[in-house]
């Protein structure tokens, strides 16, 4: 099992693109450490950006977080809605760093129009030897289930066992949430969370 | 998690920092609110406007914000407004005289700097007004300090008499820290407006009167900012380096620093030199991280200060973080400095887009397919028609430009671009904003624009906010709706030469653009249908490709929907030889709203919409995707 338990401040990167629920993972990510006593910040986009642009939320936790800027080369987990989104930010992360993707290739219109390429597959790009990478498609789990908006949650269950506190504080954050909002999407959130676990099972024991 | 609106005393909340000026502006007794929305500042009044305790509104621009707040403040009521850096430009009309005038109850102003332009037309540095018009700037660094700073400068202002500006920037507007809640509102007894036309009139007379008040005043806070908490010193043990810095700065120095002496400037204008130049003196290097402008630094070395470091080592643009900060103070400090990580993959942009249907897609195909056109822009989602595939959108300068431009064009036009038409693209909410006046300025001076008016019926860029063109307000309710059609024949627009359009009719689109530039007057067409984004918006079936009979045109590619997207590729050489590469496309029925719009330009007609059984297969489509 591999943790960041030592480290004074834990630094997360959300990334994706505009209206991928991006601002909504990374918020979950601050109230679960709040909820575990940290200081929190959270960096967030609006305006321009969301447009279906390149998205990010630097999320930091510890006893006192200071700047809320992560600095290149020293996120320890960056947590992608969208593959190629991974290969953009992979110099924001530090050595041993954990990276959870979701295997979902998203074209934007420059490259369907054919001014740009989008790579083959990102995640073969990515430099595996310095950090350790589960990738899936929770798009299509999210399919599965019914709700393309379940990939947050699913995203989430993927990283929950990756922070320095119980993956339940996620869990629980998810479902109090849905409890207070939407009571009838508690049960498929718990799957989802439950699912998107699962599959970051096999790196984590790795 | 509660929310700031909801949290009592003594509660912790992770809020950004427009929803902690929020709170602090109804804790503080203010009674009317006025802003027009603007990234990063939009979000304050949304906050707002959920205590309905106070008045808030959303104004028809800036300057008129202001001018609401300040008859507020001199009914006797606290009143607040809110808005983006270029906003104050607007407003500044109204606040350089207002600062002559003062205040009756305390006002203040929350001028949000876009530092690194996330999404803004320029990056101009707004604590300069604090000079320009010699009243106070605050400059909070996370929430927590904006929501005590915010209450505070309303005992400042009417303490002396003066406006306050808090200038946030985007890393305090849009960043969630943690707020712990310090009380409730204090309702204030409101004194009524009394007459007094060497205050309020501002005649040469009386304005003459009032500028050694004003400048007295300044004397009276530069006195005032030498002892105020909000200019702290973080004494360090590293005796060789000292910061003077001030907002979101602060935290980056502190982080990358925390050895070294640091003076905070809350209270950062006018600037408590004698605090900074004792720091000078106990330090090697003092070094000023400000952002975005040399204001600071300049009045230190003109104070004598000698041993000053700034923009000769940091940028004057965007903002100073650690990486930035870090390496240009240790290379001053003689250490060596590490490469920059860089990121070594070679990848595509993924520039922002608009909106899958989006009503300004038609439009835009319409005008990338117009030969011999100029076309004047304008600030909102349409300005985003300058990117691909349109590239249909000449310039863009500031909140109703498009109007003025594009009659300069006309009038200064050589004989190179005697044949070519002229269009000013604008939107609904920025027409309202700024640009009826240039419209007004066509017709009256007899122009010859070709104006589309692109009414989306919402202020899209900033979230789907409400706009007098709505005929909602900002807490949704019913209010009169702006008619454009009677207002710009009213603003002397020929009721000939003005068309209402659907803009997915892209021949209706298209004619009514060919047959208006090749008229020598004004004129304006309107588009009709609403943003996506706001609640009037209904989705219909969504469509689908018969790939069978997709013929790789492309066409529909140049309505830059981004849920059209391309399966494979094929090139072809044509029977006059020449090469021509095929696309063909598939439809995202996940997203797609069944807006029509790629119907109409497909070729061979292969895009219908999708049918009941579709749609159930599509569900077995996703059950056979089992994840393995």
């Amino acid at each position: 099992m591999n943790t960041i338990e030592n480290h004074t401040i834990t630094n997360i990167l959300v990334s994706g693109i505009g209206g991928q629920g991006v601002m909504t993972a990374a918020e979950i990510l601050a109230e679960s450490a709040i909820d575990q006593g940290f200081d929190v910040k959270k960096t967030e986009v609006a305006g321009m950006a969301q447009r279906g642009g390149v998205v990010t939320s630097h999320v930091r936790f510890g006893h006192k977080v200071l700047s809320p800027i992560i600095v290149e080369g020293q996120a320890d987990i960056m947590l992608s809605f969208e593959a190629a989104e991974a290969l953009r930010w992979e110099h924001w992360l530090k050595k041993e760093a954990v990276v959870l993707v979701n295997n979902n290739h998203l074209e934007p219109p420059v490259v369907n129009l054919g001014l740009f390429d989008y790579p083959e597959d990102p995640i073969a790009q990515l430099n595996t030897s310095d950090k350790i990478i589960g990738y899936f498609d929770a798009t299509a789990i999210a399919r599965e289930l019914g709700n393309l908006k379940l990939v947050n949650t699913i995203m989430l269950g993927a990283v929950s066992d990756f922070l320095p506190f119980p993956a339940e504080v996620v869990r629980n954050n998810i479902i109090s949430r849905f409890q207070q909002r939407k009571p009838k999407l508690v049960a498929i959130n718990e799957q989802a969370f439950d699912m998107g676990r699962a599959k970051s099972e096999t790196i984590r024991n790795s | 998690m509660t929310s700031a609106f909801n949290a009592k005393k003594d509660e912790r909340c992770l809020v950004s920092g427009n929803e902690a000026i929020a709170r602090a502006v109804w804790e503080a007794g203010v009674n009317v609110a006025a802003a027009y929305p603007g990234t990063p500042s939009t979000e304050i009044i949304e906050y707002l406007s959920q205590y309905s305790t106070i008045y808030t509104e959303w104004s028809v621009n800036e300057k008129v914000s202001l001018e609401v707040a300040i008859g507020a403040s001199l009914a006797g009521s606290r009143a607040f407004c809110a808005m983006k850096h270029v906003g104050m430009n607007v407003a500044s009309d109204a606040f350089m005289t207002q600062t002559l005038m003062g205040v009756n109850a305390g006002m203040v102003i929350a001028v949000a700097d876009d530092v690194g332009l996330s999404s803004s037309q320029n990056e101009q540095d707004s604590r300069y007004w604090g000079r320009f018009a010699h009243l106070p700037i605050l400059e909070p660094s996370d929430s927590q300090e904006t929501y005590e700073m915010t209450k505070y400068a309303f005992e400042l202002s009417e303490q002396f008499d003066t406006p306050v500006i808090i200038r946030l920037t985007t890393r305090v507007c849009h960043v969630k820290t943690l707020l712990t809640i310090q009380g409730e509102r204090i309702e204030r007894e409101v004194g009524g407006f009394k007459k007094d036309p060497d205050h309020w009139v501002m005649t040469p007379v009386a304005a003459r009167k009032r500028l050694p008040i004003m400048f007295a005043r300044e004397q009276k806070l530069r006195d005032h900012t030498e002892i105020s908490p909000l200019n702290s010193l973080h004494k360090g043990t590293d005796a060789k380096l000292g910061f003077v810095t001030s907002g979101p700065a602060f935290l980056h120095v502190l982080e990358a620093y925390p050895q070294a002496s640091i003076l905070k400037l809350g209270f950062s204008h006018p600037a408590p030199l004698e605090k900074i130049k004792s720091l000078a003196k106990q330090v090697d290097y003092l070094v000023v991280v400000e952002e975005t402008e040399k204001l600071l630094e300049t009045e230190i070395r003109a104070s004598g200060v000698l041993n000053v470091y700034g923009k000769d080592i940091l940028p004057n643009i965007g903002e100073l973080s650690p990486n930035i900060l870090q390496p240009a103070v240790d290379k001053l400090l003689g250490k060596e400095v590490s490469e920059d990580k860089k990121n070594s993959n070679k990848l595509f942009p993924r520039p922002p887009t608009m909106c899958v249907a989006c009503p300004h897609l038609g439009p835009y195909f319409a005008l990338a397919h117009m030969r011999n056109v100029n076309i004047t822009g304008d600030i909102g989602c349409y300005t985003l028609g300058a990117g691909q595939p349109w590239n249909a959108l000449d310039t863009c300068i500031s909140m109703g430009a498009s109007m003025g431009v594009a009659h300069g064009m006309d009038k200064g036009r050589g004989d190179i671009d005697s044949k070519k038409a002229i269009v000013a693209v604008i939107g609904d909410s920025t027409f309202l904003h700024m640009g009826m006046q240039g419209l007004v300025d066509i017709t009256y001076n007899k122009g010859n624009v070709t104006v589309l008016l692109l009414d989306n019926r919402a202020v899209g860029m900033t979230g789907g906010q409400n706009n007098p063109g709505m005929g909602k307000d900002l807490h949704n309710q019913d209010t009169v709706r702006i008619n454009f059609v009677q207002l710009v024949e009213a603003l002397g627009v020929k009721k000939e030469r003005i068309r209402v359009v659907n803009p997915y009719e892209l021949p209706n689109v298209m004619k009514a653009l060919r047959e208006e530039t090749k008229i020598a007057e004004p004129s304006v067409i309107i588009t009709n249908e609403p943003c996506v984004l706001v609640d009037a918006y209904e989705s219909r079936v969504p469509l689908k490709v018969v790939a069978e009979d997709c013929t790789g045109c492309g066409n529909c590619l140049d309505t830059g929907c981004p849920a059209i997207f391309v399966t494979h590729r094929e090139t072809v050489v044509k029977p006059n030889g020449r090469e021509k590469e095929l696309a063909f496309v598939r439809i995202d029925s996940d997203v797609c709203t069944g807006c029509n719009l790629c119907t109409k330009p497909c070729a061979p007609d292969c895009i219908i919409p999708m049918s009941g059984k579709d749609l159930q297969q599509k569900v077995v489509e996703f059950r056979s995707q089992e994840p393995k």
